[in-house]
């Protein structure tokens, strides 16, 4: 059968796009973090005044504010930071056409599997390679609808007022240690604004991967969805396997105005080695609706919690996240709701997979604020465990300033049980391959919300992983 | 009836896998091509740990004896070498698999019964399942639910019953299939049995239960009474009426050591 013999093909955790191309960078500031690194990188693309200050102060802010000492491990990530380059860009210029783009990088698309067929029926593919988009295309009857789907630096030179408008107002620069440092150092990303009333049917897509050694990486994403607009925004990310270790660091912001409809979905697989310390967030008005969906495969630490804050009556916002951790690896993750107008609901499902001795941990803040009277909210979280040395934690916190709120948590954690093994060998399935369904069934609430390709996309790789956990 | 067994059970001893409790203490039994057998005994009487030691249960370990199974040694295959030979154990207590269908189920399990050059043809499976789904008059819709998810206890069977039909078992093994059934649910069952071995007559059939009345669906060619781990009594279908009107009770004094001295095994015609 098609899914053994994938199994067999590949080895156990060797990483599925353990490959680097040649393509040389153009330019690259020196290594670790300094005023002068910030300079450079402002200097570089030919940023107005007011960005080159608003960095330098996220650099003060940066280095005042203390290593987080919660969540994961992050002991060592001085020492990664001193030696990783802060900015690496491949190209002079950003390509318009298809046949612009290098052939090396075509061949880094061809190896992510990005079919063909794909890129020309999913328009707008803002692919980033290394730190800056190169490829960005957007369908016609977008930009006929005042869509706007560029690199973020893009979105900075060509809309300078409705970027200055929003930037940094969803997630300060003061709001957390690596945010301060995206603000500092962005580069790359995307800048999306959907106009009032505007439909969005085939979903906004970017691909990208990191691909140079001990390069940081440090997109920023800023999205608004104006008045009773409605569009879907895919991010999957993969990177390639490096013996030093890695860093990333994202912060993603989204402004979802009245009445409109949003949804932000992420696949990130990263490589066995990467820091993955990203800061998500969307400010979620009256009647508008807010869904993240997440999934973390890989990295050797993540800590991310998307959030929604509700600042808007009858605002709506939805956390639905899957994190798999392997060996060595450690997904600390989960969701906040900040309730912060009347009449306002959200729900967070989190589902974590451990298998070895990975370990998954749930962290989450539902908050009800005073005068956010009739809030409702519900938490699920559930942890499956592969093997008797994996872990899983969580941390449900929650913050009730109003009498009528509503608001549920259930947790569960569950390992895969003989019985459930021994009905599916019954019926001649192979266990690897029991184990295989056991687990996709478990994600099964999360996959099914997912567009097909990504579903698949995501069984894949959760298969791959999976390998070798028999015994 | 043939002369040629499909199984055959001799002097098998086994245990729970992780306590020193002995369970089947020498159980003989041989069935034929075709042949529909019924094991009847008390709760504690080892009828069960009989199914799941055929099909491989980890947590029951064989002690002594052996199985054959069209003359292979059963009980050195694992369990989904077991099912791929041509064992089925339809399960008293069906087991919940959240999250996966039972259309995707079933095609995971057919393709593994295939050999690794034939890969089953989505449309022909497609056609096959709405085919043994409407003659066990079941709703197509049913293939789409969870498996086991949530099923009251009649549709848990009836899943099972499915599988069966869409396996084709040489030898299927229906553990207590009537526990828990109201009336109704137990004669959809039992037609839906009486229908696989219509159309395979050569399909052998172990039917482990309790109680007598669901040999007044399924009619046995064989009935043995088990006790304490041994079959002690064996014969045509009137030892089940026999059950009905005394219990186990008879079978429980010092009566047994004299009938358990009697042969266990049926004499086939």
């Amino acid at each position: 059968m098609p899914r053994n013999e994938t199994v067999q093909d590949l080895q156990l955790d060797e990483y599925k796009y353990d490959f680097v191309t040649d393509a040389e960078p153009v330019y690259r500031a020196r290594k670790g973090l300094s005023e002068e690194v910030v300079r450079e990188i402002s200097a570089y693309k030919e940023e107005p005044e007011w960005m080159l200050n608003s960095r330098l102060k996220a650099l003060q802010v940066y280095e005042s504010k203390p290593m987080p000492t919660w969540g994961g491990n992050l002991s060592e990530l001085d020492a990664v930071l001193d030696e990783i380059y802060f900015y690496v860009r491949p190209q002079d210029r950003m390509e318009h056409s298809w046949e612009d783009v290098p052939e090396e990088i075509k061949d880094t698309f061809e190896k992510l599997g990005i079919p063909e067929a794909e890129r020309k029926v999913l328009a707008g593919v803002g692919a980033q390679y290394e730190s800056e988009m190169v490829y960005h295309s957007l369908r016609e009857e977008w930009e006929k609808q005042g869509v706007i789907f560029d690199s973020i630096e893009d979105g900075l030179k060509n809309h300078p007022d409705l970027f200055r408008e929003y930037f940094g107002t969803v997630i300060p620069t003061q709001d957390n240690k690596f945010a301060a440092m995206n603000a500092a150092v962005w580069s790359g990303g995307s800048f999306v604004y959907i106009p009032p009333g505007v439909h969005l049917d085939t979903p906004l897509q970017a691909y990208f991967r990191v691909n140079q050694e001990r390069m940081g990486q440090f997109e920023r994403t800023l999205i608004i969805c104006d008045e009773g607009a409605s569009a879907h925004y895919i991010e999957g990310c993969t990177a390639p396997v490096y013996s030093t270790e890695s860093f990333h660091s994202g912060v993603i912001e989204i402004v979802v105005k009245k009445n409109a409809r949003f949804r932000y979905t992420t696949i990130q697989n990263w490589s066995n080695n990467m820091y993955n310390l990203v800061t998500q967030r969307a400010l979620v008005h009256e009647g508008a609706n807010m869904e993240w969906l997440d999934g973390n495969l890989g990295s050797k630490l993540t800590m991310k919690y998307p959030s929604c804050y509700l600042v808007g009556e009858g605002a709506h916002g939805e956390i639905l996240s899957v994190a798999y951790s392997g060996d060595g690896q450690h997904q600390d993750t989960g969701g906040k709701v900040i309730h912060a107008a009347p009449h306002t609901t959200s729900s967070i499902i989190s589902k974590s997979i451990s298998k070895g001795h990975g370990r998954s941990t749930y962290r989450g803040l539902c908050k009800v604020h005073e005068g956010a009277h009739h809030a409702r909210s519900n938490v699920e979280c559930d942890a499956l465990l592969i093997n008797n040395t994996s872990r899983t934690d969580t941390y449900p916190y929650i913050e009730i300033e109003e009498n009528d709120a509503n608001v549920g948590h259930e947790a569960s954690v569950s390992k895969i049980g003989e019985e459930q093994l021994f009905y599916l060998t019954s019926r001649g399935i192979s266990e690897e391959e029991a184990m295989a369904m056991i687990v996709r069934g478990f994600i099964e609430p999360i996959a099914k919300e997912l567009p097909l390709e990504y579903a698949v996309e995501l069984n894949r790789l959760i298969e791959l992983e999976m390998e070798g956990s028999v015994g | 009836m043939s002369d040629t067994h499909i199984l055959k059970i001799e002097s098998l001893e086994a245990k729970v896998a992780a306590e020193n409790l002995d369970i089947l203490n020498g159980v003989n039994l041989e069935i034929g091509k075709g042949e529909v057998h019924a094991i009847m005994g008390p709760n504690g009487s080892g009828k069960s740990t009989l199914a799941k030691i055929l099909a491989g249960h980890p947590g029951y370990e064989h002690t002594a004896g052996e199985v054959l199974f069209k003359g292979q040694n059963l009980l050195e295959l694992d369990p989904d070498e077991r099912s791929r030979a041509g064992i089925f154990l339809a399960f008293q207590y069906p087991v919940e698999i959240p999250g996966v269908s039972i259309a995707n189920f079933l095609r995971t399990a057919l393709q593994a019964h295939l050999t690794e050059e034939e890969e089953l043809d989505i449309f022909e499976f497609s056609d096959m399942l709405t085919e043994r789904m409407s003659m066990l008059e079941m709703d197509i819709s049913f293939a789409e639910r969870h498996v086991n998810d949530g099923f009251s206890g009649g549709e848990k069977k009836r899943n099972e019953i499915l599988q069966m039909a869409v396996l084709k078992p040489t030898l299927a093994v229906m553990d207590e299939t009537d526990s828990g059934l109201d009336i109704d649910a137990l004669k959809i069952v039992s037609n839906g049995v009486n229908k696989l071995t219509e159309e395979d007559p050569e399909m052998s059939i172990l039917l482990i239960t309790h109680y007598q009345r669901l040999l007044n669906y399924i009619t046995p060619d064989f009935v043995h009474v088990m006790v304490d781990g041994r079959l002690v009594r064996s014969g045509g279908p009137e030892i089940a009426l026999e059950l009905e009107k005394d219990g186990y009770k008879n079978w429980k004094n010092s009566e047994l050591v004299s009938l358990s001295n009697e042969p266990d095994i049926p004499k086939t015609a």
